[in-house]
């Protein structure tokens, strides 16, 4: 399992904009990369992020080489219900990790 | 045993294994195949936020704001990212909607080299918007191990 570091708020306002922070350690190799004996080194990145709050799409992302190691994005989403907020990382060599934070809404 | 001026004679051939890099016709074709078609580009609504400069292309943190209520009847559907001299041209395909509220999400990328890129918005009305950038690159990405 890779680390991962989420900064989701715990409580929101209904229809409030949560700003919400992702990072996973991996070491997103390019492919272009040359090895100490000249090989070419292997690509292995993440391909696909995606956020869902209930089930519902929330924000998602195709990612290439040319994201930096230890992926981050920050985006947003709008609170309406209390429910859970999933997070899920997919990519080559069969890399696959979900987290799921609760986020309380009020008002 | 090939002479010495054969070998010499292959080097740039040997060179050429080394995959070739993008270059700004390839991020014409990489924005035509993520529009799908050849649709008309505008300006503004998108917003990069990159530094000018950077020092080392392997962290280099990218920023992007599209003005959208962001409501059911009008929101931003998709933003991506392109560069014009990086291994690959493409950087990222984002998909959003109604429930993100906002249209921004912030990332770090990699840069191989000095080079201009381009942030690009889909609108749900099909509306391209744009953005460029360009960015001065001191110690590339990829080039050490």
């Amino acid at each position: 399992m890779a680390r991962v570091l989420l900064q989701v708020p715990a409580t929101a306002r209904k229809g409030e904009v949560i700003e919400i922070r992702v990072l996973i350690q991996h070491p997103m190799e390019t492919g272009f990369r040359v090895g100490t004996v000249g090989e070419v080194l292997p690509r292995d990145i993440i391909r696909r992020f995606a956020c869902t709050w209930d089930g519902e799409p929330v924000f998602s992302a195709t990612l290439h080489p040319a994201i930096a190691a230890n992926p981050y994005l920050a985006f947003t989403a709008r609170a309406e219900a209390t429910g859970t907020l999933a997070f899920t990382w997919s990519g080559d060599n069969g890399f696959a990790q979900t987290e799921t934070r609760r986020v309380t809404v009020t008002g | 045993m090939p002479s010495r001026r054969a070998v010499l004679a292959a080097l740039p051939a040997i060179a050429v294994i080394r995959p070739a890099g993008a270059t700004p016709e390839t991020m014409q074709a990489a924005i035509r195949e993520f529009l799908g078609r050849d649709r008309p580009i505008q300006k503004g609504r998108v917003t990069m936020d990159i530094p000018p400069l950077v020092e080392n292309g392997n962290t280099v943190p990218l920023s992007v704001v599209v003005e959208s209520p962001m409501t059911p009847a009008d929101h931003v559907r998709r933003i991506a990212v392109f560069t014009s001299r990086n291994p690959l041209p493409s950087v990222i395909v984002a998909e959003l909607g109604p429930r993100a509220g906002a249209a921004r999400f912030a990332t770090r990328i990699r840069l191989a080299t000095t080079q201009h890129i381009m942030a690009l918005a889909e609108m749900n009305d099909g509306s391209v918007w744009s953005d460029t950038a360009e960015i001065v690159v001191t110690l590339a990405a990829c080039v050490e191990s």
